[in-house]
Formats: C-alpha cells, structure tokens, sequence
C-alpha cells in the first residue's frame, strides 16, 4: 500500500519511449493523438495532390485510372478517419479534462489502448495501397457491389481496419462521456460547462450510435465477400441500396461528427477575443442538441436520384433543409457574441473568423443541395465536392488549426512565432478558396466528381483548383514549422496566455503541470 | 427573361470580382448552372437562382453585420466590451425568419419534385442499362421498337486518353463527351426511361435535361425527358463505377419526327443486315475475322486487357496468355459466359452476337504474337 501511496505523489513524465507507450496521463495521449493525425493531414494531402497534379490539365499525364480511384478513396478514407476524427479526439483528450477540473479521463487505460490502436489500424489501411490489385478504388464511401463482387482483394484489410477506427472511436467516446458525467469539479454544473464539453458531449453520443453501424455495414460486406452472403447482391436476393442507407444511417451523423466539436472550439474562441460573454450559451447548447437529433432523420438527401419513393424525397429533403435553423442560431449567436464587443485579431481570433465565413459558405451550398430537385443536378459533381471542403477543410480543419494556436501557449508554455503565424494564415486563406471555390463552377458546368480527366472546357478552373491545393498544401509546412518552433522555445506564456480568457484550464500555470486538478477546484 | 438576364450578369460579376482575373479569359467561361433545354431543366435553374439569391441576401446580411462588428468594434478603436449576452426576443426572430423562409424555399421544391419524378402518360420507352464502361439503350416501342445497341467512348476520345498517348485533348471538340452510337429521341415527345445496370452501380446524367438517375442491379428505376428543340446533348455517367468511370459519356441526339422515323428504319435495317450475317453458318476467312475482331476489341476489350494485349492491374495479359493461346473450347467459354472466379470478367454471350464474338476470340488468338486456330461463328453457337 505505501509504495501504491508514493507513486501517486507528485512526478512529472517519465522519459523515453515507454513514456508515449505505457502512458495513462491524458496530456499525453492528446499529444499523441494529435501528433498522429497532424502525420495522416499529410499523408491525406498528398494523396489530394496526386489527385490535384493529374487535374492539373486536361489529357491523362500522371496516373492510371485505377490508381486515381485509389488515391480519391484513400485521401478521403484517410482525412475523415485518419486527420479530423482523431485531431478532436486529442484535443478532448487535452482540454475535457482540464476545462471540468478533473484529475484525468475516467478511463486512462482504455484511454492508452483507444490511441494505440490508430497507427495499427492507419497502417493497415495505408499498406493495402502495396498489395496485389491495388488499394481500395471505390470512394471513401465504398457503394456496393464495387465494393464488394468488384473490389480488389485489399478490401478485406480495409474492411479490418475500418472494424479497428471503429473500436478506437467508440471507447474514446466512451471514455469522454464518463468523464463529462462523472468527473466535473463540484459547482460544474452541465449548464455551465463549457461549450467544448457540451459540443463533446453530444458528438460521443453520436459516436456510439452510429459506428456500430459502420462496423454492420462492412461486416456485411466482409460475409458478401468472403462466405456466400448475398446482403447487397442482387442477384442472390438481396439489395445494393440497402448498403446505401446503412452507409448513410452512419455517414450524415459522422459529419456533424466532425463539425459539432468545431463549433464548440470557435465558441471558446470568439467570446475571449471579443471580451465578451458568449451570447445565448443555452440556445447554443439546445441548437447542438438539435443539429444531433436531425442529423439521424436526414440520411437519404445522400441519395436522391437512387430511386426512392417521391414521399421519402421529400421527408428527407424538408428534414435537411431543416437543419439550416439551428445551423443559423448558431452562426446568429457567434455574430451577436462579437457585436459591441472589444475584438483584438490574435491567430486563433483570425481562424475562428474564417471558420464563421467559409463555413457559413459550405452551409450556403449544404443548404441548396438540399432542395431535392435541384440535386438531380448538383448530385455527384465538384458542386458537392465545393461544398464538403467548405465545411470540411474550411470548417472542421480550420476549427482544429484555431485550436492550436489558442492553447499551444497552454500546451507548451510558449507564445508562438506571430510572424510565421500570418504567414500560414493569409496564404492557406488565399489558396484554400482558389482551391475550393472554382470547384462550384466546374459541378455547376457539368463535371462529375471522381473522374481522372475531363474535357478542355473544364480546364482553366480545374488549374486554378490545382494551383491553389498545391499552396494550401505547402502553406502547412509553416503550421509545422511554427509548431516545432513554439515546442522548442519563445516567448514565455502567461497562466491566462490571452486577456480575458476564462475556463479552467487558464487558471493552472503555462505549460500545464503534466498532473492538473488533483485536488478538485471550487466552481463558483 | 431580361429579369434573368440581370441576375446572369450580377452573378458573372460577382464572380469575377471574386477571382480578381483579367475579363478576356471569362468571355466563354461557364460560372453557372446549365439552363437546359427541358422543362424540368428550366425548373431546376430558376429554383437552383432562388436559392442562391437568398443566400446571397442573407449572406450579405451576417456578413454584413460581422464585418461591421470587425471594424468599429475593437479593442484598438477604444471599443468597450458590452456585457449583455442573451436575448430572447432576438432569438425567438432569428429562428422564425429562417423557418419561413425555408417553407418559402419548399413549397416550389415540391411542385418541381413532383412534376420531376411524374413518368406517366409517356409517348414512347427506352431502356438504359449501365455496363463496366458502357451504356446499352433498348427502344421498347415505337418507330424504333427493338433497335438495341452499345454506346462506347468515341475513338478518338479513347486514343487520346490512353495514359502518355501525347495527344493534345484540347484539339478534340468533344473529348471524354462523344460516343460511337448516339442515343437518338424524337423532339416534342415525352420519352420514359427505364434505367438498370447489369454490373455496378452507374448514373445516367445529361446536364441539359435536367436530372440524373441511378442504374442500380437489381433495379429497374424510372425517369423521364421531352425535349422540344433539335440538337445534340452531352453528359457523363455521374457514380463512380470503377476504373473507366470517367470515360463512359451520354450523348442524346434529339430528331425532329421525320427525322427519327428514317433514322429507326435505318437501324432496323442495319440490325437485320448484323444479324443475317451472325446466324449465317458460313465460314469466314482469317482476314474477315481479324478485321472485324480488331473493331470489336477495341470496343469491348482493350479498356481493360489494353490495346496491346498486355492488360494492367487486375486486368491479365492477353499477349501469349495460357487460356488465349490454348484450345479454343476454354478461350470460347470465358468470353461467352464470362468468367467464374473474377466477376471483372463478364459474360459477353449476352452483349455481343455470334460473329463478332467469333471475330474477336480469332483476333485475340492471333494478334500480339499470339498464333492459335481461328474460331467462326457457328462454334460460338455450338458452345453457347
């Protein structure tokens, strides 16, 4: 018992390999897992630029077909499951706990185990790109029966992999919902913790609904494949288009997945650089509440020219155009929060205000394709792949990069290097929108998406596109550089790092002490 | 019309502002949703302008009012920060306005919906059946009443898009968007098109009808068009369906009646002319059957097993294969009922007729160095 009773006395990390294998401590498994998907964002680039370099003109220079198909379904398979789900995972990891004044997660050897499995499970993923046949060449959406009767024989480790993202997923939701609910310092009520918790909170219920879902959808295509089932096969009794709704059942939660903890990272942000309370923290909280509800009653706007009964196109189209409501209160409250307020432009200040346009530019286009008749049009063309960028690249990727750069100071006890900061800011901005925004007018002409090359009428918006995913690409160069440099050293950070910034977590010294709020702080 | 007009021209200078580009390079740029040349077309384009007008108000709106607050509302102007953070006037405002205005935005949504996916009282049926990289259309009544054929990536579109073919594409008017056989319609009729697949799952999409459809296996999905104005119309499968996905376009010739009604003639004759030739019990020369085999070839088999017979990927080599090369009872087999441990294979005993199957199993037997008996078409009819 005394020598259990040392061990938890105060000591900072311990050193060495062991100290990233073995770890239980919460701030280092969100550097893990931060550190990893920070990896998958360029390896998920670079498939983007293969993708963007044969785009680049017309004619077929680079890469076979085939291979274009496989680097369209890895970069997708690789930035949703790879870079945007684990970078809000770590950064849960780092700040759930400090935000509520708890010691740790609830559950810190799972905790170790939900981070370990991702290299694994990425590199499973990546290796089927070596292997006989090619890697999967279906689109990360893997529509059967191309992803099963036609599918190359990779498809099995990436039906294995899937299966794994899926375990880590489900325990980190776990593990953020025990901690959320068991966990907060006495005073910490629900209805005053902070958005990110809240925006957290909600997103691991969406996670544990529907990942098991996917784990059904690709299990069944592993029977298909494999031991004689015919669940999406025709002409064995069974049914292509129920694939599509499972998928979908999973996929439309699975976006708000990876949207909803972004909207809780601008809504720490804005309120602290407008030194202002956030406006309608309530409505903010019923608003994510909402968004989560009708994100399970909207699956089929994916699929509105497979043939559905007229009924059900439009159920689900005024179920999705329905999410605009709540998606505005949101975006109303974040411009009423900065209204009258007294705004300074630091980083994370100018990110979050990017997020707020361009992601309300993705709304714009999300809000269009769901006008069901007009999609007969938009459906599978670069209209739909503007839009998922917007709020993808520009809404959940730039929420993460905000993030960074408002707690990095917290995380490493250093202010980071301004200069470089605005350089990586005003040049992803610049070439983020040449990148995403001539892809409208390409959908809108006519090109679908998926397609490795495309007539010469398509051509100059396709160079601009190319041009600008090049820029974007290597403006992320900086971001590494600056976060290396601020790991390394700079200017010393303040406990409360930005003026007027409130939480828990700008109570405790900068950096953080590698064990925070182990005796249990007084929420007033 | 001159309403429209206006807004074209705001939303091209909207544009273009947006880009900051010179004028000259814009002239024959297209920034906006085609109109078409249907009513259904029509319909998407005004709701598709309705809707973006309204994001655009609204955008300029909170746009508006953010980047006022940006302005005048900072910390280096001497702004004070107000306290007040609720509302509950404003709130209850700004989740109704939206709420009416989407049932603005869905009561059109459903009209056109409805009018969109209504196939009833059609004039005349086609039939679309989607195949790994081709479309089959079947006329089932009408002048044309059971005309059947395969429409193919033209071949200059293939040549060109071979990966280091060197060609400049921007040369060729209609790359990766013309065909070898057009689907042909009549104008001013309302054409029902049943849309299936025999493999994966494609999309039968031509911008300027307005509306794409999935062929799904295993389904039979219903769509419709009735184009009044002669002229050609290009389009795209639009679902990924495997390697070749970008290279299987539409294209829709629609006819005046005349027109239509000569040319369903001509099929027909044309279609009794093949299939004299394929239930003919003749023997034809090496010559004749190479001739004809390197056409089908190339439309049927070079986009996976490559022109030189050398295949790629999953796709085996033709040039000195054991099964080519071997007893043409095998080789005979494969092509015919497609083959039974790799479903890339199909069974082209259903696409193509006993001559040309005969031509193309003699071509592939005796190109690329490949030198095996030649096989007619009354063993194909043996075999199947």
């Amino acid at each position: 018992m005394s020598t259990a009773h040392a061990e938890h006395e105060h000591h900072g990390a311990p050193s060495g390999l062991t100290r990233w294998l073995f770890t239980t401590n919460h701030k280092d498994i969100g550097t893990l897992y931060l550190w990893f998907s920070f990896i998958m964002l360029f390896v998920g680039g670079a498939f983007a630029l293969v993708i963007r370099l044969e785009l680049l003109e017309p004619g077929m220079q680079w890469v076979d077909p085939n291979f274009f198909n496989s680097m369209t379904t890895m970069h997708g398979l690789i930035m949703v499951f790879g870079a945007i789900m684990p970078a809000f995972v770590g950064l849960a990891n780092w700040l759930v706990p400090m935000m509520i004044g708890a010691p740790d997660m609830a559950l810190p050897r799972m905790n170790n185990w939900s981070f370990w499995i991702l290299p694994f499970a990425g590199t499973m993923l990546l290796s089927t790109m070596f292997m006989e046949g090619g890697g999967p060449n279906f689109g990360w959406t893997f529509y059967a029966p191309l992803s099963t009767t036609y599918a190359p024989a990779s498809t099995d480790f990436f039906i294995f992999a899937v299966h794994m993202l899926g375990f880590s997923s489900i325990m980190g939701s776990i593990n953020i919902i025990a901690t959320i609910m068991n966990m907060r310092a006495p005073g910490m009520t629900l209805m005053k913790m902070p958005l990110f918790v809240w925006t957290w909170l909600i997103t691991a219920f969406l996670l544990i609904a529907v990942m098991p879902v996917l784990a059904g959808a690709v299990t069944m295509m592993l029977t298909d494949r494999n031991f004689g089932t015919s669940f999406f096969d025709a002409a064995g009794g069974g049914d292509p288009l129920l694939f599509q709704h499972v998928f979908w059942f999973f996929g439309h939660p699975e976006v708000y997945i990876m949207i909803l903890p972004a909207f809780g990272v601008v809504s720490q942000i804005i309120p602290t650089f407008a030194r202002k309370p956030l406006f309608g923290y309530s409505s903010m909280v019923y608003a994510t509440a909402s968004i989560a509800f009708l994100s399970f009653i909207v699956w089929a706007h994916h699929m509105y020219t497979v043939g559905m009964p007229v009924a059900g196109e439009l159920f689900f189209m005024y179920a999705t155009v329905l999410i605009a409501v709540p998606t505005g209160v949101k975006v109303f409250n974040w411009v009423a929060t900065m209204w009258k307020g007294s705004m300074t432009f630091e980083l994370p200040m100018k990110w979050a205000l990017a997020f707020v346009i361009l992601f309300t530019i993705g709304g714009f286009s999300g809000l269009m394709l769901g006008v069901a008749p007009v999609d007969f049009q938009y459906h599978d063309t670069y209209f739909v792949v503007a839009h998922f960028h917007y709020v993808l690249v520009t809404g959940a990727l730039f929420s993460i990069i905000a993030a960074v750069y408002y707690w990095l100071p917290k995380w490493t006890g250093h202010m980071y290097s301004e200069s470089l900061g605005n350089w990586h800011f005003w040049t992803s901005i610049i070439f983020v929108n040449l990148l995403f925004f001539p892809q409208h007018f390409l959908g809108l002409a006519g090109m679908p998406r998926r397609i490795p090359d495309y007539n010469a009428a398509f051509a100059d918006f396709n160079f601009m596109s190319s041009i600008g995913a090049f820029g974007f690409g290597l403006a992320q160069l900086l971001f590494l550089a600056l976060i290396i440099k601020c790991i390394k050293g700079g200017e010393k950070a303040t406990d409360e790092v930005w003026e007027g910034a409130e939480g828990l977590e700008f109570s405790i010294p900068s950096p953080a002490p590698y064990h925070t709020f182990e005796t249990a702080p007084e929420v007033k | 019309m001159s309403v429209r007009k206006l807004k074209q021209a705001a939303i091209a200078l909207f544009s273009s502002v947006l880009f900051m580009t010179s004028s000259h390079a814009w002239a024959d740029k297209v920034l906006n949703m085609r109109q078409g040349v249907t009513e259904v077309s029509q319909n998407a384009y005004d709701l598709h302008m309705v809707v973006l007008w309204v994001c655009v108000v609204i955008g300029i709106v909170v746009f508006g009012a953010m980047i006022y607050s940006m302005l005048v509302h900072r910390k280096s102007k001497g702004a004070v920060a107000a306290t007040f953070h609720e509302n509950h006037k404003l709130e209850v405002i700004w989740t109704i306005i939206p709420f009416a205005i989407l049932i603005g935005l869905a009561i059109p949504a459903t009209k056109n919906l409805l009018y969109l996916e209504d196939t009833s009282d059609s004039d005349m049926t086609i039939k679309v059946t989607g195949y790994q990289w081709k479309w089959q259309y079947e006329y089932m009544d009408g002048a044309a009443e059971g005309v059947k054929f395969f429409s193919n990536l033209d071949k200059a579109s293939n040549d060109a898009r071979q990966l280091g073919s060197g060609a400049d594409v921007s040369k060729l008017d209609n790359y990766l968007l013309d065909v070898d056989n057009s689907l042909v319609i009549p104008t001013g009729k309302k054409v029902r098109f049943l849309i299936t697949s025999n493999d994966v799952i494609h999309s039968w999409w031509v911008p300027d009808l307005g509306f794409k459809k999935d062929a799904l296996p295993g389904y039979i999905n219903e769509s419709w068009t009735k184009v009044d104005k002669a002229g050609t119309y290009r389009g795209k499968c639009a679902e990924l369906c495997g390697k070749d996905h970008g290279f299987m376009p539409v294209v829709v010739i629609a006819k005046e009646e005349g027109e239509y009604n000569k040319w369903a003639a001509d099929q027909k004759a044309a279609a009794d002319a093949a299939a004299a030739a394929a239930a003919s019990t003749k023997d034809f020369s090496k010559a004749e059957l190479m001739a004809r085999g390197e056409a089908v070839y190339g439309t049927s088999c070079a986009a996976c097993h490559q022109a030189n017979g050398e295949g790629t990927g999953p796709f085996p080599a033709l040039k000195g294969g054991a099964l080519v090369t071997g007893p043409a009872a095998g080789h005979i087999d494969i092509v015919v009922n497609g083959s039974k441990t790799n479903p890339l294979m199909a069974a082209y005993g259903a696409q193509l007729n006993d001559f040309d199957l005969a031509a193309v199993i003699t071509y592939e037997r005796n190109s690329w160095g490949n030198s095996a008996s030649i096989v007619q078409p009354k063993d194909i009819k043996a075999a199947r």
